[in-house]
């Protein structure tokens, strides 16, 4: 037995033939162990999840009846803007690169990350990262207020909150072009003798493609707001119309990173659930290699889509047709993932534990996102719905119902291998039917506000818009709340080491190599020798 | 036991019955006046439908396998994994419909852009919180105005009742005479706005130094309003847009109204003005230019909107002043008036702002200084 023992009971205490290393706080500090960065990736990010979720609610609550009530609008699109950066850069990223960390190696029978010390450092800028975007909230004048898409020349306008919000941008930039680098040098490198690409599990595909989109995207962000805060600063006017720039190219630049970014905060998601359906449907993934191609096109279609969310700038004719055409595309590739899902199930043996509840969840609701997406692709529809609540809840619905869901499937798919516990299947389940009720009780009805006329990001309406705006505003804390309850779900099983103790495959259909090859909880140190996979 | 749940059931589903009927619980598109709204209209329908369609035989598919194929009902996994000619089939169907969709949408698309031989062209200028017209071209041209939110703040803080235009209502609509072709141009003075006007089926992004276009024929007389669409700072949600849409003979008459009235206005420059006169003008000025960021009672909200009351800038050199209102500070959100505001109105603003709250300046600034500070 090792000297060192796991005191944060996160359930790696019996794990065998490590030396010397620090205890307490210390070992989170300094580790470069890809298990204990994936737990400090989600921990994280769950905690970027409820402050933003804060920040979430207090609009609902602005947003209760009209009139200015609790907040005033400038404080609002503080709110706004840090919600999104926040949910964004803080939540949704990080908790798949937590996934990625504890899962790739595992999966393909590697003991740990390519860069284990670069790993380190990628997961403590973000605490860093963090800490600006909260402190830009008490500087004078407040916390960034253009959006979270900070659009020039409105981002030039603000106070010293916006230059601590693209330093905060940067750090989180830089710290997942790491984590991608990591990610593809470990997936091309350190795969198990005999796992082939074309053998990888899907979570490990969809990884791989998603590390290429960060590492090409990830600058084009970081030149972008390096150029508003030149604009600010030094005098340059690359945005600044007066001085021969011009406000509509920080548009080009921003979606040209903000559309692959919107893939690389899904690819991830596609990857779990293509874990998940079929270990629960007892039945091999349906059109394995189609699933990889499908992937891969949304990945590259991301790239030449970017300016339909740019169809009021004003653009020429044959460029409104181009993005229009390229974007309706990207239906065909999600739709054989939606269809191969389906004929995954299709005459499989099916239960329907928390992570499958999850991830069917995500494929119903998630693919009511992709219509309206397919509805606001036709620009002139989309002409009407720009910068409306359609589009508030077409992307809560690609976001949370897809992105966050899947996080969700997968932390309840992988917590007996993680904690070595199985977590309480009743309140798993709750927390699904809440979750999924309250989620539309809040989204569904900003359809009707958005093709009525609301537009997004104000603080106040007009009246007709009233009801379904309180509607949204209590499905908001129904769902809000619900998240606690994940909260307590994982604190049982981790923290406090409560819970049935977990087989190494409590999931009959699973067969990726953590199930196989590991016990539960995975040790510390897992594959010190390579498996064979034939 | 199960009488009283219906009994309750049913008493909710009144209440919800009631409360569908008495609130606007709009679930489309507010109701076409143009042609492309109605094209936008019915495409946004024939999509739905379509949607609608997939959406039920996906799900379909989905809850069938779901209540079908379950362990729990005994149904054993069968291993298939792989058919290429299933992933041809649903490869080349969606792309068949996405053909089918693209068709009426690009007609719509084309007939959307094509602003060519306009009867009348208005500029549509977006300011931080209001917006400017200017008609430049066709009957009309030369009348210019601009038109700012007219919702009192006292409504917005809660301390009135609500009225029926609630922050759709501006102090002076855009005119515009029914069934003629009206090219809007937009562009901004400070930063990106979005002209939009939902039953027209138009909105075009209002860009700082550049021009766009947009157009529109509306087909029925009446008040259509809209909003800016495109997060401008503070008071983004306060800008609205307001046309109103009048028969041929009413706006030649609305034209003549507006020339008499500018004729009316025109105010000689040299004229000196007594400082009550000024103090009296520049208090309506403030509050519809300048009390949105200082705030009526001169305290502005720091450190984004600084204080007027006690500042040095409003009890120092008077030139500065000037300087500041004309032209604006850069990298803020204080803009220059000097384009938006007459030299009188300038001049009334300055003197109100010197003398009103705890200021005692006791200087007055007359139009002839203003207009001399412009060049």
């Amino acid at each position: 037995m090792s000297a060192v023992i796991d005191t944060h009971g996160h359930g790696h205490a019996d794990h065998g033939g490590h030396e010397h290393q620090p205890s307490g706080l210390m070992r989170w500090v300094t580790t470069t162990n890809h298990k204990d960065i994936g737990t400090m990736y989600l921990w994280f990010s769950f905690t970027m999840l409820l402050i933003g979720g804060v920040l979430a609610l207090t609009l609902r609550l602005e947003l209760f009846q009209p009139g200015i009530q609790i907040v005033n609008p400038e404080f609002f699109n503080q709110l706004t803007t840090m919600h999104g950066l926040i949910m964004v850069f803080g939540a949704i990223m990080p908790a798949f690169v937590g996934f990625a960390n504890w899962q790739i190696p595992m999966m393909i029978g590697a003991p740990d990350m390519a860069f284990a010390r670069m790993n380190n450092w990628s997961f403590w800028l973000l605490p860093v990262a963090a800490s600006l975007l909260v402190i830009s909230f008490f500087v004078p004048g407040g916390a960034p207020a253009a959006g979270w898409t900070i659009y020039a020349p409105l981002s030039t306008q603000m106070g010293p909150g916006m230059d601590l919000g693209i330093f905060a941008l940067h750090i989180m930039g830089a710290s997942s072009i790491m984590g991608s680098i990591n990610i593809v040098t470990t997936i091309l490198n350190m795969r198990a003798p005999g796992m082939t690409l074309m053998k990888m599990p899907m979570f490990v595909w969809t990884w791989l493609i998603t590390a290429y989109l960060l590492i090409a995207v990830m600058p084009v962000l970081a030149g972008a707001i390096t150029m508003v805060l030149a604009d600010r600063h030094f005098g340059t006017s690359f945005f600044n119309a007066a001085g021969g720039g011009d406000p509509v190219m920080f548009q080009h630049i921003f979606w040209f990173f903000g559309h692959p970014e919107v893939y690389i905060m899904i690819l991830p998601a596609f990857g779990i659930i293509s874990q998940v359906i079929p270990a629960f449907a007892r039945k091999p993934l349906f059109g394995y290699a189609s699933m990889v191609y499908a992937t891969s096109s949304i990945a590259i279609l991301s790239f030449i889509v970017w300016a339909h969310h740019m169809f009021t700038v004003g653009m020429p004719t044959a460029g409104l047709l181009f993005f229009m055409y390229a974007t309706m595309l990207i239906a065909v590739p999600t739709g054989v993932k939606v269809f191969n899902w389906l004929a995954t199930m299709w005459k499989g043996s099916m239960t329907f534990e928390t992570p499958m509840l999850f991830a069917v969840g995500f494929i119903f609701v998630f693919t009511m996102g992709g219509f309206t997406g397919l509805m606001l692709a036709i620009m002139p529809v989309d002409v009407q719905l720009q910068d409306t609540y359609y589009v508030v809840a077409h992307f809560h619905y690609v976001l949370v119902a897809g992105s966050l869901y899947a996080i969700f499937a997968g932390a309840y798919f992988w917590i007996p291998k993680w904690t070595g516990r199985m977590y309480d299947e009743t309140l798993g389940k709750w927390h699904f039917w809440l979750s999924l009720v309250f989620f539309n009780i809040t989204f569904f009805p900003m359809h009707f506000l958005g093709l009525a006329g609301m537009p997004r990001r104000i603080p106040d309406y007009a009246s007709q818009f009233t009801e379904f705006n309180q509607i949204a505003t209590v499905g908001a804390f129904g769902f809000g709340l619900s998240q606690l309850l994940f909260l307590y779900i994982v604190l049982k099983v981790s923290v406090f080491a409560q819970g049935e103790k977990a087989p190494a495959k409590p999931w009959e259909g699973a067969d990726s190599l953590e199930w196989t090859h590991l016990p539960s909880p995975a040790p510390y140190h897992s594959f010190h020798e390579a498996p064979e996979v034939k | 036991m199960n009488s009283k749940l219906g009994r309750l059931t049913g008493g909710l589903l009144l209440a919800l019955y009631a409360g569908l009927a008495s609130a606007a619980y709009q679930l489309n598109f507010q109701p076409p006046v143009t042609r492309i709204a109605s094209e936008i209209y019915d495409l946004h329908m024939l999509m739905m439908y379509v949607i609608l369609v997939i959406f039920c035989v996906v799900f379909g598919v989905m809850f069938y396998s779901i209540y079908a194929h379950r362990k729990s009902v005994g149904h054993k996994a069968e291993q298939f994994h792989e058919n290429t000619t299933v992933e041809i089939i649903w490869t080349v169907i969606p792309f068949v419909i996405l053909i089918a969709m693209a068709w009426p949408a690009t007609k719509t698309l084309i007939a959307f852009k094509d602003t060519a031989n306009p009867d009348i062209t208005i500029k549509a200028t977006g300011y931080q919180w209001k917006w400017g017209y200017d008609y430049i071209k066709g009957e009309g041209e030369g009348v210019a105005f601009l038109s700012a939110l007219a919702t009192p703040q006292d409504q917005i803080h809660n301390q009135k009742p609500k009225g029926e235009n609630y922050l759709l209502e501006v102090d002076n609509p855009m005119v515009v005479p029914v069934g003629k072709k009206v090219r809007i141009l937009t562009t901004a003075n400070d930063v990106i706005h979005s002209f939009w006007v939902p039953a027209f089926g138009i909105k075009q992004d209002a860009i700082p130094g550049f021009v766009r276009d947009t157009w529109f024929k509306a087909e029925k007389e009446g008040i259509y309003r809209g909003q800016c669409a495109e997060l401008c700072g503070k008071d983004h949600g306060f800008m609205p847009i307001v046309v109103e849409v009048v028969s041929a003979q009413k706006y030649t008459k609305w034209v003549a109204d507006q020339n008499q009235k500018k004729a009316a206005a025109a105010e000689d420059p040299n004229k000196q003005w007594s400082a009550d006169e000024l103090k009296a003008r520049g208090e309506k000025v403030y509050a519809a230019n300048c009390a949105a960021c200082h705030q009526p009672t001169g305290k502005g909200l720091p450190p984004a909107f600084p204080a007027l009351d006690g500042s040095r800038m409003a009890t120092g050199d008077k030139n500065a002043h000037i300087g500041m209102v004309l032209n604006g500070k850069a990298g803020t959100a204080m803009a220059a008036f000097g384009k938006q505001l007459s030299d009188t109105d300038i001049a009334a603003v300055i003197t109100y702002e010197r003398n009103a709250w705890g200021n005692k300046a006791g200087d007055a600034v007359q139009p002839a200084e203003v207009k001399a500070a412009r060049k």
